[in-house]
C-alpha cells in the first residue's frame, strides 16, 4: 500500500516551507544558543524535505528529482499549510516589510510541532513501508521541536510584561491557521482511502490537549477563531509564498540544467 | 572557521610598546618554565596578566570573526541552489555559530564574561576577522570561501591546537576537524560547478578573483610589521609566523586550483626551484589596514547586523531571565 505522491508532496511542501523560513534566522537569532538551535531546526525540516521530495520523485519516475520537486514546481503547485508561508510578523501584506518577531517564530513552530509529532507517530505505522521510515526519522525530530517551542513558549507567556503581550498577540495571530489541519484535502482523503494516511481530523483532540496545556502553563489565552479557513494546502497560498519562492527558486531557475 | 593572524591589535593601527613586567619573579620564573617545556597552562594557573590579556584578546577576536562570519555565507542560505546544497550550508553556518560558542567559553575561562566580548565587539572596539567584511556576490563565494577562507584558516589554527592555554588549544582541535570539512566541502561543491556550464564556472572564476588576495591578506601583516608575533611565539599561543604560514598556504593551493581549472588571479605567482616555493606578487596592504579600521566594503553592514540582532533579542533574553527567576520563586515558596 502506497501514499498518493500528491500526499507527500504535502508532507515535503510543509517541511521545506519551514525550512526555508526558520533558516531566516541564521546568524540573526536572539541569542547564540538559540541562533545554533534554530539552524537545527531548520537543517531538520530541509532533510525531511529532501527524503520526502525523493520518496516523491522515484513514485513519479521519468525525470523527476527531489530539486525539480522543490525549484520547477510554482506557488500554486504547493500544498504546505498557508500557516509555514507566513513571515516572522504579526498580519501584514506580502510586500511589506517588518522585523522578524521570535514570538512568532516560537509560536509557529509549536503549533505545527505539535500537529507533526500526532502526524508522525501515526505514520510510523503506516503500511507504506518508505513512508513510515521517513516518519520514524521525522518523529524523533518532530518531538524536538515540540519540546524546544514549548519550552520558549512558556517562557515567553510567563517571563515579561513585553514576552507575555508579544506571545499573546503571536497566538492571536496564528491560531486561525491551525483550522487548516482539520479540513482534509483530496490527497488526505485519498492517502487515508489507500490505509497509508492518517485522518487528521483523528489528531483533533489529542492536538488540543498539548496545546492547551502548554497554553495554560504559558498564562496565554487560546483565541476563538471563526471565519475564513486558509487553504495552502490545497495550493490556494497567501500573498507570501510567492515572495517566498522566487527568492528560495530565483538561482536555480536562471540555471535549468545545471548541477550543483 | 577562520581567524586572521591574531597579531592585530583591537585598536588596530597603534602597534603599542609591550609594558614592562611587573609580575612577581618567582611565579614568573615557574611559567616561563613551564612554557619552555611546551607543558601547558591551565585556568586556575597562575599566568601574567599579559598573557591572559593577549589570550582574552586573542580567542574574542576568534569568537567574533566566528559570529559575523556567519553573515556572508548566510547571505546565500535562502537562494541555494539544490536542496542538498542548502542543507550543507545551513549545517555549515551552524557549525561557525558553535565554534563561536567554545571560543567565548575558552575566553571566559580567563575571568571576561561573554557580555564583555560582545560589548566589545558592537562598539568597534574589538576586531574580527577582516575577510568577512567583504560581499559575497553569487553563489559561487560559498564555495570558495570553504576552499580559500577555511583553508587558510586551518593553516592558521592547526598550530593553535598545541596552543599553550590548554582550553583554547582544545577548543581548536575540535574547529579544526568542522573546519577540515568545510573545506573540503567548499572544493567540491566548486569541482561540480567547473564541470557545468560556462555561467557556473565563470562564477567560480569570479569569487576566486575576488577573494584570492583577501585570503592571502587573513594571515596578518609581513613578519618585519608584525611587533605582538615575537611575544606571541614566547609563549606559545604562536606557533608559525604569518609568511611561513602565508607561504604554505599558497604551496597548498596552487596544484588545487590547477585541478579545479582556475587561475589564481595574480601574473607574479610561480615556482621558485631555488627557494622550492611559489614565488608571488605584492599583497595590498593599505587596502587590509583601511578594511582592519573599519573602512570596508561591508564593515558596517556586518557590524550594524550583529548589534540589531542583538539588540532585538534582548527581550527574548530577558523573558528566559524572568522566567527563571519566577520559577526559582516558585520553588522557594513550595519548600517553604
Amino acid at each position: 500500500m502506497s501514499a498518493p505522491v500528491e500526499y507527500i508532496l504535502h508532507l515535503a511542501d510543509n517541511a521545506v516551507v519551514l525550512g526555508q523560513r526558520n533558516a531566516e534566522w541564521c546568524g540573526h537569532g536572539p541569542i547564540l544558543e538559540e541562533d545554533i538551535a534554530m539552524g537545527n531546526v531548520s537543517l531538520d525540516y530541509i532533510g525531511q524535505a529532501r527524503l520526502l521530495y525523493q520518496l516523491a520523485a522515484a513514485r513519479l519516475g521519468g525525470d523527476a528529482t527531489e530539486d525539480k520537486l522543490a525549484y520547477f514546481r510554482d506557488d500554486t503547485q504547493f500544498r504546505n499549510y498557508t500557516l509555514l508561508e507566513l513571515p516572522h510578523n504579526g498580519p501584514l501584506v506580502g510586500y511589506a516589510v517588518s522585523n522578524r518577531d521570535y514570538a512568532t517564530t516560537i509560536t509557529r513552530n509549536f503549533l505545527y510541532g505539535a500537529l507533526m509529532v500526532l502526524v508522525w507517530e501515526a505514520l510510523e505505522t503506516s503500511p507504506d513501508a518508505d513512508l513510515a521510515a521517513i516518519a520514524a526519522k521525522s518523529l524523533k525530530e518532530a518531538r524536538y521541536h515540540l519540546h524546544h517551542a514549548a519550552d520558549w513558549l512558556v517562557r515567553f507567556g510567563d517571563g515579561t510584561d513585553e514576552s507575555h503581550q508579544r506571545a499573546q498577540a503571536a497566538v492571536d495571530h496564528l491560531f486561525v491557521y491551525t483550522e487548516e489541519f482539520w479540513t482534509p484535502s483530496a490527497a488526505e482523503e485519498a492517502a487515508v482511502a489507500s490505509g497509508a494516511g492518517v485522518d487528521v481530523r483523528s489528531l483533533r483532540a489529542a492536538w488540543d490537549a498539548i496545546v492547551n496545556d502548554t497554553l495554560t502553563e504559558a498564562t496565554l489565552v487560546r483565541p476563538e477563531v471563526r471565519g475564513y479557513i486558509t487553504e495552502g494546502k490545497q495550493g490556494r497560498h497567501s500573498e507570501h509564498l510567492s515572495y517566498l519562492l522566487g527568492e528560495m527558486q530565483g538561482l536555480a531557475r536562471a540555471h535549468p540544467g545545471a548541477t550543483w | 572557521m577562520y581567524t586572521q593572524s591574531f597579531s592585530v591589535p583591537d585598536n588596530a593601527g597603534q602597534k603599542s610598546a609591550r609594558t614592562p613586567s611587573t609580575e612577581n619573579p618567582e611565579l614568573m620564573a615557574a611559567f616561563d618554565a613551564r612554557i619552555d617545556a611546551d607543558g601547558r597552562i591551565e585556568p586556575q594557573d597562575w599566568m601574567p596578566e599579559a598573557y591572559r590579556k593577549t589570550l582574552v584578546r586573542q580567542i574574542s577576536q576568534h569568537a567574533h570573526s566566528e559570529i559575523v562570519g556567519m553573515l556572508p555565507e548566510g547571505n546565500w542560505i535562502s537562494r541555494a541552489p539544490s536542496l542538498k546544497r542548502k542543507a550543507i550550508l545551513i549545517a555549515k553556518v551552524q557549525d561557525e555559530g558553535g565554534h563561536g560558542l567554545y571560543l567565548y567559553s575558552a575566553a571566559e575561562t580567563l575571568g571576561t564574561s561573554r557580555d564583555q566580548m560582545l560589548e566589545g565587539l558592537h562598539s568597534g572596539k574589538a576586531k574580527y576577522s577582516s575577510i568577512f567584511n567583504y560581499p559575497t556576490l553569487n553563489w559561487a563565494d560559498v564555495g570558495v570561501i570553504g576552499w580559500l577562507v577555511d583553508g587558510a584558516a586551518i593553516m592558521n589554527q592547526i598550530p593553535l591546537c598545541r596552543c599553550s592555554y590548554g582550553p583554547y588549544a582544545r577548543a581548536m582541535v575540535r574547529v579544526c576537524k568542522e573546519e577540515s570539512f568545510h573545506q573540503r566541502q567548499g572544493y567540491e561543491a566548486l569541482l561540480v560547478m567547473m564541470q557545468g556550464t560556462e555561467a557556473q564556472r565563470a562564477m567560480v572564476q569570479d569569487a576566486v578573483n575576488r577573494l584570492w588576495w583577501k585570503c592571502l591578506a587573513m594571515f596578518g601583516p609581513p613578519d618585519a610589521d608584525s611587533p605582538n608575533s615575537a611575544q606571541g611565539m614566547r609563549w606559545g599561543i604562536k606557533r608559525i609566523s604569518n609568511d611561513d604560514l602565508r607561504q604554505k598556504f599558497i604551496d597548498a593551493t596552487v596544484p588545487q586550483a590547477k585541478v579545479l581549472g582556475v587561475t589564481l588571479p595574480d601574473p607574479d605567482l610561480k615556482w621558485n626551484e631555488a627557494r622550492q616555493h611559489h614565488d608571488y606578487g605584492q599583497i595590498d596592504w593599505q587596502e587590509f589596514w583601511d578594511t582592519v579600521e573599519g573602512n570596508g566594503p561591508c564593515n558596517k553592514e556586518r557590524l550594524s547586523t550583529r548589534v540589531k540582532a542583538h539588540n532585538e533579542g534582548q527581550w527574548v533574553r530577558d523573558a528566559a531571565l524572568a522566567h527563571a527567576r519566577k520559577q526559582q520563586q516558585r520553588a522557594h515558596k513550595e519548600a517553604a
